[in-house]
């Protein structure tokens, strides 16, 4: 059980909840549960969500584990120039 | 086993030298080719018939008068790109942006376009393509769009983010929050409060090379396209979407690019060339003129931006807002989140709140800008920080070293940082001599900070052993900075060869596996990572074509220092096998030798940077010359330093010419006034004083040579720093970017007259 906090604009799509508590390994079980859970951010997911692990953003990286006590933040996929 | 991509300290050999770039002769000589360069045998002429209109919906348009004209061989419409994106909102926009649909958006957007034999002709039959249009009122000022009354562009735009969901249409397409603790609290422990209001005006990347394209459909379905870009493989996907091909079918060769800064990260006009020429059954070119890159093509946002900080005497920030409004153009963006995210990510806060509106406005589509949206967030942020400072009585060096973020502190986006280097570019400023420099009469010194996330993403990299011994290295991303010369140094670092013996190509599209967009800062921390674990690929087929030769265990032979060595004692009277001759060997050893790798590069790692400027203005005309500009900016490891000095330098004087000059000047018509480079002024050499750099090198913990992207943050702090240093030399606070002469005047009458 891994615990996710959520930016702002993804906390109203989850029903106003900023801190989620859910069963996943990696990323991948983590947007697939999400999406099961709070089909809300589903959208969000399909346009995109990075994970900071530990302040490490990853974008892609969906293979990537989430350790137990991990501080687990979601934050939309940036755009860069 | 996969990749281990964790910083191991290590002694270089080739990283970190500074040898002679090798695209550097070609392009001063004028033998690169850049987008506009190449040519096809019997190819047509592309022109784009632009809307004269700010806002209008398109009635009719009747092209038979165009296509009846001799030499012309095709005109098409958005009948001719129809929307095939499946509900993607962003491909949609796209698409609408390639060539407008129901209403044109904005003054330049493209509504029609024609091949012919030559320029002359297309420009012929672009006046005769005939346009019903009805004028709409328009908008593109971002505050008056946010206004109830204003013009809407969508009516199916409903503010996203806003509870309850609003019952009419906006042109505030998002609201974003961000931020954590109680600021109302916070500010009930400030003994000092600055609120301000500030304003930058819309800036184009002002890339020197405008968009460039040659387009060839074959009549079997497949393409050919060559173009100038930062992502081949991304316009690649583009241009299959919109256009309905397999990506397969359609080879996209880029070529060298004259800037692009994040301007060139989406289609603007290839679809177009490709649908001409699969219309004529020619090839087509097609060359924007810079009127149209600036109308059509690549600004960033203007903005309007409400800053709020408060502190205790001591100098600890108690609490900090924003509000960011963005302007989008006419498609939603990211642009005000950006802002929303980035503007407090230098500090150390318990109480901080950020709110983000992305307003769309009769202007072009908004593209990225190196490290789109945080230089304009720290404009406000940065002149509020410093105007505290002032406040307070505290140096604004120590107050900001005094509320820094370091290793632990919860980043006013969200996650907890860890290792980073905001403190040390603060404490090198503080000890820098630019700090202790002697001052002049209407002179004024201002420093600022400026944070960017950087990213990585999909990348692919191919390395070749020639039978010489040579190396030949493949890679996807474009060469925006000089990567080709550091990804050569990186896999001679790992080979243990010399980097002469290393060429390194942008591979086209048909010859490489996919790869992601050449931005965020990405390209050598990305392919560095590939060509490393290529590199290593390399090594083991290296050693086991060594352990062939000798007849011993794989296991038993090791890589040193370009060098097959047999381990332990039993093979003392083994000579060492170089790579050249393992390679010479290779057509009885195995074949070809060669090292392949494709990964998801992660982890950048952020990025922070501290500027310092002189200004001296003069009070009577309101004219500034920059005196002395010094960045110091993390690089984590600067595998070719006099590039890194080169991104620094670069940022520093985009910035410079963002905070002083440049400016889209619109009419009250919508249509813009300074479409050219003689109107819209970037800065030249004589505009510019020898930017000073330092490079600091905090390794990144995700790379193997601690490597960290260097390419946006050095625009971020600019504006803000030399707002600090006009408003120090003038004696009055500046809040509205660029601070073009008249406008400086204007502030200092307005201050004088109290």
């Amino acid at each position: 059980m891994v615990e996710v906090t959520l930016w702002g604009s993804l906390a109203a799509a989850a029903g106003a909840k900023d801190k989620l508590e859910i069963e996943a390994k990696d990323i991948r079980e983590l947007f697939r549960k999400l999406a099961e859970q709070y089909p809300g951010l589903e959208p969000f997911i399909d346009r995109g969500i990075a994970v900071a692990i530990d302040g490490v953003i990853y974008r892609d990286t969906w293979s990537k584990e989430l350790p137990q006590g991990a501080e687990i933040f979601l934050l939309p996929r940036l755009a860069g120039g | 086993m996969g990749f281990d991509p964790r910083y191991l300290e290590r002694n270089f050999t080739s990283v970190g030298t500074r040898p002679i770039r090798p695209d550097g002769l070609d392009k001063v000589t004028g033998r690169a080719r850049y987008g506009a360069d190449f040519n096809m045998a019997g190819q047509l002429v592309g022109a784009i018939l632009r809307s004269p209109h700010a806002h209008a919906k398109i009635r009719n348009i009747d092209t038979s008068k165009a296509e009846k004209l001799a030499g012309v061989k095709a005109v098409i419409t958005s009948a001719d790109l129809p929307d095939l994106t499946d509900g993607n909102s962003e491909m949609y926009a796209i698409l609408d942006n390639c060539m407008a649909r129901e209403k044109a958006l904005y003054d330049g957007h493209a509504v029609a376009a024609v091949a012919a034999v030559d320029a002359r002709t297309a420009r012929k039959a672009l006046k005769l393509i005939e346009i019903d249009y009805e004028v709409l009122p328009h908008v593109t000022d971002v505050d008056e769009a946010m206004k109830p009354t204003a013009p809407v562009l969508h009516e199916t735009v409903f503010t996203e983010g806003v509870e309850p969901k609003p019952g009419k249409p906006s042109n505030v397409a998002k609201r974003t929050q961000y931020g954590h603790g109680d600021i109302e609290a916070g500010f009930g422990q400030a003994d000092f409060i600055v609120e301000r209001s500030f304003k930058t005006e819309q800036t184009h990347q002002g890339y020197i090379e405008p968009h460039a394209c040659v387009a060839n459909a074959n009549s079997d379905g497949t393409a050919e396209l060559w173009v100038c870009t930062q992502g081949h493989f991304v316009y690649r996907q583009h241009c299959a979407e919109l256009l309905g091909m397999e990506v397969s079918k359609l080879r996209v060769t880029s070529s060298e690019i004259g800037g692009g800064f994040g301007g060139k990260t989406h289609v603007w006009a290839e679809p177009v060339a490709l649908a001409l020429s699969r219309k004529a059954g020619r090839p087509v070119k097609l060359v924007m003129t810079r009127d149209e890159v600036f109308r059509a093509s690549g600004p960033t946002s203007a903005t309007s931006i409400d800053v709020k900080i408060g502190a205790r005497k001591d100098g600890t920030i108690t609490a900090a807002s924003a509000t960011l409004r963005y302007s989008c153009g006419p498609y939603y963006g990211m642009w005000a989140e950006l802002g929303a995210m980035t503007a407090f990510a230098c500090y150390n806060l318990e109480n901080v709140e950020t709110v983000g509106y992305e307003v769309l406005v009769n202007r072009p589509k908004v593209a990225a800008y190196r490290a789109p949206s945080a230089p304009m967030a720290a404009f406000a942020v940065e002149s509020a920080v410093d105007e505290l400072a002032k406040s307070i009585g505290m140096d604004p060096v120590d107050f900001r070293i005094k509320n820094a973020a370091r290793e632990g502190t919860r980043s006013s986006y969200g996650p907890v940082y860890g290792p980073i280097g905001i403190g040390p570019t603060l404490e090198a400023a503080r000890n820098h001599p630019h700090m202790q420099a002697p001052l002049g009469k209407n002179q004024g010194r201002g420093m600022a900070c400026g944070f960017w996330f950087n990213f990585g993403g999909q990348t692919c990299t191919d390395l070749n052993v020639g039978t010489d011994g040579s190396v030949s290295l493949a890679v996807g991303t474009m060469d925006v900075g000089g990567s080709r010369a550091s990804l050569s140094m990186v896999a001679a670092e790992e080979l243990g060869i010399a980097y002469e013996h290393v060429k390194a190509v942008v591979a086209d599209t048909s010859s490489l596996g996919y790869n992601d967009m050449t931005d965020g800062s990405r390209g050598t921390f990305s392919t560095s990572l590939a060509t490393i674990s290529a590199a290593r690929n390399a090594i083991k087929v290296l050693r086991e074509r060594a352990a062939q030769t000798w007849d011993i265990p794989v296991d038993d032979v090791a890589w040193e220092k370009g060098h097959a060595v047999a381990k332990g004692e039993k093979y003392g009277n083994l000579p060492a096998l170089s790579l050249k001759e393992i390679a010479a060997g290779a057509g009885n050893t195995g074949g070809p030798i060669a090292g392949h790798s494709e990964l998801v590069a992660d982890g950048a790692g952020v990025s922070f940077a501290t500027h310092i400027c002189d200004i001296e203005v003069d009070p009577e005309t309101g004219a500034t010359r920059v005196l002395r500009y010094t960045v110091l900016q993390d690089a984590g490891k600067a595998v070719h330093p006099t590039y890194v000095e080169g991104q620094y330098q670069g940022g520093a004087a985009q910035g410079i010419g963002w905070a002083l000059n440049e400016e889209y000047i619109y009419g009250k018509d919508g249509r813009l006034q300074n479409a050219g480079f003689l109107d819209y002024r970037i800065p030249v050499c004589s505009d510019l004083p020898m930017i000073d750099t330092q490079i600091l090198e905090i390794p990144n913990p995700n790379h193997p040579y601690g490597v960290r992207g260097v390419g946006e943050t050095s625009i971020v702090p600019p504006l803000a720093a030399i707002a600090n240093a006009v408003s120090n030399a003038a004696g009055v606070r500046m809040t509205h970017i660029p601070m073009s002469p008249p406008r400086i005047l204007a502030t200092i009458k307005a201050e004088q007259a109290g």
